[in-house]
């Protein structure tokens, strides 16, 4: 027994002597003194020894377990000091890149809008992006010969029929269809016939309706404020500003405070410290009569914004052309 | 438009600095776009004092002054007959401009020095006086800037004007919305008037003949009037406007148009046939010559000012070359007239005229403000041009424009805008505005909107000045309170989302493009001519010939986002676009939408790395992409064929896709050709997928299966058979045989070569065999399979590969 635990000590230490890997003397370390190891065993067996030989032996078994852990350790914190070899793995090289893909910033900035108004209970709705002159302008209360008109320049594929210049048209086509209340929200493409630094001629609007009995313009202010904040964050101040849309009244542009500058004033915003973001008003009592509600018993708000724009904001993207490019350079930033 | 500040400031009491005044009219829905400064130019001139003053040595009539400004003595050779030592003088500095566009530079002047020029009047604009220098006011600090010194200097409010706000398009206009806003008084000119000439229906007269295009026409006389540039002050307001000086004839008519905002013509009245006016319309075919030159055809319906034989204006629009006004000019007719707005808009619209003058009349006038226009404009003529005024004015006014009392519920206006106002806070906003209002009951006000505001005619137009009137930010912000419905998914919207989420899972980058493209990328994909796609929907006025035509098929911009992305080096491309294409539709008003799903392959498999092999994609990368995310979206029996393959595909690597029976779309490789008319380095593979068709296919809701609680039994099969049987033919001849417990068949390798005979290949499927119930010994399953691969060798004459 002696014997066998003087040549466990020596052959584990001259072992030891020899290795230098890391993984190798841990697994000599677990078969000697692992739970199941050499000297777990000659524990084991010290209870078949006589009663003079034990203590003498079972002091021998611990001094050679301490020498042992002791050696162990210390050749463990060589080995960690040791510099890396070649033969394992260089963990800094580059992993292996999967393609990874990218939804388009219009897309995403259109869900989150989108997804706000939803989480309040506004039901998503769709149109046509060829319209009809009556949909996309005189149900609107933009009567031919209006000078309405020329706030928007109109792509035209025949007397009658346009590529609709606001996604404003879904109201009335919703409302023909369904009685009050309505509350929908419609993402969608628009156009305009308008090419320069500041317009594309295709982009994308969202267009809300809310028409109930009792709907004020103090519920218009509440719905845009939560919008506001939950898109630009809850300390982004906001201004409703009296303006003109001919289907609603009163309408309101909103303003939220420069993103950029934080109301101070730069060029983002003209020194102005605003930024425009949205039109917005109260449904006019005209639209009601288009579409044969009656503007005595219920009344509404809608509002619309450009995603462009408000991508734009979010991301500080400076040029609006890059939405269409579609250069990989900048899809795969979003 | 254009309003200068200090107009304005002459006309309203209040002293609010300029970005504050800017600002409440913002907030009031007069948007002040911008503030700038106007400089009335003059640069490079200065206030100097003539210190000394000396004979030119070798010029008679001339002499050296010494100019003195602050730190600087200047040496200057002047040759004016009124110049005295100690006067104030402006001193034009090397660099300066004159009026007349010619620069000033310190020369030698007959072999003297002359290191600037004093100036007259007339050099610099301010007057008519040519005589000698412009002596100054003595009290003028020396070395300011002349225009600073003079106060010629000004800031300009760009002001947007929204089509409701036509009161709005004048200083007037803008001066009574500030005098509102603060609560100061304001004051309009104030007119009156010397009629000395012979009464004017001595002289003329007007007739209407078309009362519904011209309710009201209006007209006075000036004799013996001198045409001149008009005064400075005219000068600097008109400029400050925006509005170029002509002379101060024409410069009163424009003047009178920005102060109060009704437009004006003066004609020569001797050119005036039998100096009489006539109002009507063209006649067919007449044609007409405007002032600046241009000669157009007319309309019935557009309106016409005559003489007794011809036309002399475009009625609103713009005058004609025939009776404007000329240096010889010494009578001058004033037209004064309310133009019917959508009258005026169609003439100026169909004849691509647009001017200031029609564009106050598209908006609407103020038809009482006609009258004030036409006396302050001859109240002006009286003063400016020395001219003697006929008495008396014509004013025909066949159709009297009055506005109808418009009532107000101060109950309704507090529910409509979330407010609490009460009746007197109401009626005090809208008689800041100048509205007449008389109360009628606890709940009701009865408004008498003021003839400029022709805007207000219903109960929701007050409104809209009420809370315009007490501030936007002062309506209480409302929590929203709504019926509660459970809001519908649009379900089309959420599948396209799904199915944009799962290609870019599977490394596509989604590209949105424009729903317009050129015609002729139709032709470059070699489509048939029978082919829906060639059912274009053209645009009337497209942007270009790029852009003309509604794109039926998203292939060529999505070829055209490759090559873009190829010029940027950029040749890994995996990009995916789902939107609209556009059929016209015999029969029908509106064309077809329909969505399609286009992907293109391209490049590397997989990005670039030290431990890749640098494969490319093919065939079945398209494919997988394919049936990856058609059958995510849960598109049962996907089915392809190789016939009929589209043709701007590959036919060698193409196929059509099939849920079924239903062809859903193409894909494949792109003909070399096509890349290389797009421009596009290949190869390159594609899929476009009619979306709309697929989705009829699809399942949006997935059933779940349970997890299997026996284990399974994999075995395979493989079988060689003729080259040119189709793996699709074995995949379903076992399915169609799928013996009991065969869980799932799937092909997991085809070899071609030195093992198998020629003109054979071997295909291997792995099939298997789960129990739900118990399981399987390894004896029933080898029963079962081998039962299986005997049929599949009998059906295909092939023999089974160990």
């Amino acid at each position: 027994m002696k014997q066998q635990i003087n040549t466990l000590l020596q052959e584990t230490l001259d072992r030891l002597a020899h290795l230098e890997d890391e993984q190798e003397l841990e697994r000599l370390r677990i078969e000697v003194l692992g739970r199941k190891g050499e000297i777990a065993r000659l524990f084991k067996q010290l209870g078949g020894s006589s009663a003079e030989e034990r203590p003498a032996l079972g002091k021998l078994l611990n001094e050679a377990r301490s020498r042992l852990e002791n050696a162990f350790q210390e050749a463990k914190s060589q080995t960690t000091e040791a510099a890396p070899r070649a033969s394992r793995l260089d963990i800094t090289l580059p992993g292996r890149l999967p393609h990874l893909g990218h939804l388009h910033p219009i897309t995403k900035v259109g869900m989150e809008i989108t997804e706000i108004f939803q989480r309040l209970g506004f039901e998503v709705v769709e149109g046509p992006d060829v319209e009809l002159d009556y949909y996309n302008f005189e149900a609107l209360n933009i009567p031919k010969d209006h000078p309405a008109r020329d706030m928007q320049d109109t792509f035209y594929v025949t007397d009658n029929i346009v590529l609709r210049t606001h996604t404003s048209p879904i109201q009335v086509r919703v409302m023909e269809k369904q009685p009050p209340p309505v509350r929908i929200i419609a993402p969608g493409k628009a156009y305009r016939c308008d090419s320069d630094m500041t317009h594309t001629p295709m982009f994308h609007q969202v267009e809300g309706l809310m028409v109930d009995r009792k709907v004020s313009f103090g519920d218009l202010k509440g719905v845009l404020t939560i919008f506001v904040h939950q898109m630009f964050g809850p300390d982004v101040d906001l201004r409703f500003r009296p303006s003109f849309f001919p289907f609603t009244e009163p309408s309101a542009e909103v303003d939220i405070q420069c993103v950029m500058c934080r109301g101070a004033g730069c060029r983002v915003c003209s020194e102005t410290g605003w930024l425009e973001i949205l039109g917005s008003g109260m449904v006019d009592p005209e639209v009601f009569k288009m579409v044969g509600y009656d503007p005595e018993e219920v009344t509404g708000y809608a509002f619309g914004m450009g995603i462009e724009r408000i991508a734009m904001l979010k991301y500080g993207i400076n040029d609006l052309r890059l939405f269409f490019d579609n250069d990989l350079r900048f899809l795969e930033q979003f | 438009m254009q309003i200068s500040f200090k107009w304005l400031q002459s006309m309203v009491d209040c002293n609010a600095s300029p970005e504050e005044i800017a600002h409440r009219l913002t907030m009031a829905g007069l948007e002040v776009e911008a503030i700038e400064p106007f400089q009335f130019g003059l640069e490079r001139i200065v206030v100097g004092r003539i210190q000394e003053m000396g004979k030119h040595p070798n010029a008679e009539h001339l002499r050296v002054c010494k100019v003195e400004i602050p730190d600087n003595i200047f040496n200057v050779v002047c040759g004016a007959p009124n110049a005295e030592v100690g006067q104030i003088v402006p001193l034009a500095l090397d660099g300066a401009s004159l009026v007349d566009g010619s620069e000033v530079h310190s020369t030698e002047i007959h072999g003297v020095l002359s290191q600037g020029m004093l100036c007259s009047q007339r050099e610099l604009g301010l007057g008519e006086d040519a005589s000698g220098i412009m002596v100054l006011d003595s009290n003028l600090p020396l070395g300011t800037p002349l225009a600073e010194a003079l106060e010629l200097d000004d800031l300009i409010y760009y002001v947007g004007i929204t089509p409701n706000r036509a009161d709005c398009l004048s200083v007037v206009g803008i001066a009574r919305e500030v005098a509102a806003l603060f609560g100061k008084k304001w004051s309009p000119p104030t007119i009156s008037l010397k009629e000395t000439g012979p009464p004017v229906e001595s002289l003329s007269s007007v007739t209407i003949e078309d009362p519904d295009l011209c309710p009201r026409y209006a007209a006075r006389i000036v004799q013996n009037i001198k045409i001149k540039p008009s005064p400075l002050w005219m000068q600097q307001r008109l400029e400050a406007q925006g509005v170029r000086a002509i002379n101060n004839i024409v410069d009163i008519t424009n003047y009178v148009m920005m102060e109060l905002g009704q437009p004006l013509h003066a004609f020569d009245y001797h050119r005036l046939d039998e100096n009489r006016i006539v109002v009507r319309r063209a006649q067919p075919n007449e044609t007409f010559v405007t002032l600046d030159g241009q000669k157009h055809q007319l309309g019935r319906d557009m309106l016409l000012i005559c003489d007794a034989s011809r036309g002399v204006a475009l009625a609103g629009i713009m005058g004609g070359l025939n009776s404007e006004i000329t240096p010889e000019t010494n009578t001058v007719l004033i037209e004064s007239a309310y133009f019917q707005p959508t009258g005026t808009r169609r003439t100026a619209k169909a004849l691509g005229l647009s001017t200031e003058s029609s564009y106050r009349f598209e908006r609407g006038v103020d038809p009482e403000g006609v009258i004030t226009a036409l006396d302050r404009a001859a109240q002006l003529m009286v003063e400016l041009s020395e001219g003697e005024l006929a008495s008396g004015r014509l004013d025909v006014y066949p159709i009297p424009l009055k506005l109808e009392p418009v009532k107000l519920r101060v109950s309704k206006t507090n529910r409509f805008l979330g407010t609490n106002l009460s009746r007197e806070e109401i009626s005090k906003l809208l008689k800041s505005i100048e509205l007449k209002v008389r109360s009628s009951g606890e709940d009701l006000l009865v408004v008498d909107p003021p003839s400029f505001r022709a805007d207000l005619t219903r109960e929701v137009d007050l409104m809209e000045e009420v809370a315009r009137l007490a501030g936007y930010d002062l309506i209480p912000s409302a929590s929203p309170v709504a019926r509660l419905a459970s809001a519908k998914r649009a379900e089309d919207q959420v599948i396209r989302q799904y199915a944009k989420e799962t290609l870019v899972s599977l490394g596509f980058c989604e590209i949105l493009s424009y729903s317009f493209i050129n015609p002729r990328a139709i032709d470059l994909l070699r489509l048939k001519n029978d082919d829906r796609r060639r059912k274009l929907l053209p645009l009337r006025n497209p942007l270009s010939e790029d852009q003309s035509v509604m794109r039926t098929s998203l292939v060529p911009n999505m070829l055209e986002t490759a090559a873009r992305n190829q010029r940027q080096n950029n040749f890994n491309l995996r990009l995916v676009e789902l939107s609209k294409v556009f059929f016209s539709k015999e029969g029908e008003e509106l064309p077809e939408e329909r969505f399609n799903l286009c992907g293109l392959l391209s490049g590397l498999r997989r990005p670039p790395g030290w431990n890749e092999t640098g494969q490319t994609v093919d065939f079945y990368d398209a494919k997988g992409a394919v049936e990856v995310s058609l059958m995510n979206l849960g598109v049962k029996d996907l089915r392809w064929s190789d016939k009929d393959s589209a043709p701007y595909l590959n036919p060698e690597a193409a196929a059509r896709v099939y849920a079924a029976d239903v062809y859903l779309g193409d894909l494949g490789e792109v003909d070399p050709g096509v890349l290389e008319s797009f421009d596009v380095k290949g190869p390159v593979y594609l899929f476009d997928i009619d979306f709309d068709l697929l989705m009829e296919k699809t399942i949006s809701v997935k059933e779940f299966q349970p997890l299997p609680r026996f284990p399974a039994i994999n075995r395979d099969l493989a079988i060689v058979v003729s080259d040119s049987v189709p793996a699709q033919d074995l995949l379903d001849y076992l399915e169609e045989h799928r013996p009991q417990y065969a869980e799932s068949i799937t092909l997991f390798d085809q070899y071609r070569g030195t093992q198998v005979a020629r003109g054979r290949k071997s295909l291997a499927f792995r099939i298997t065999y789960r129990s739900e119930e118990r399981s399987l010994t390894d004896l029933e399953v080898n029963e079962i399979h081998t039962d299986l691969s005997q049929k599949i060798v009998d059906a295909f004459e092939a023999q089974l590969r160990s």
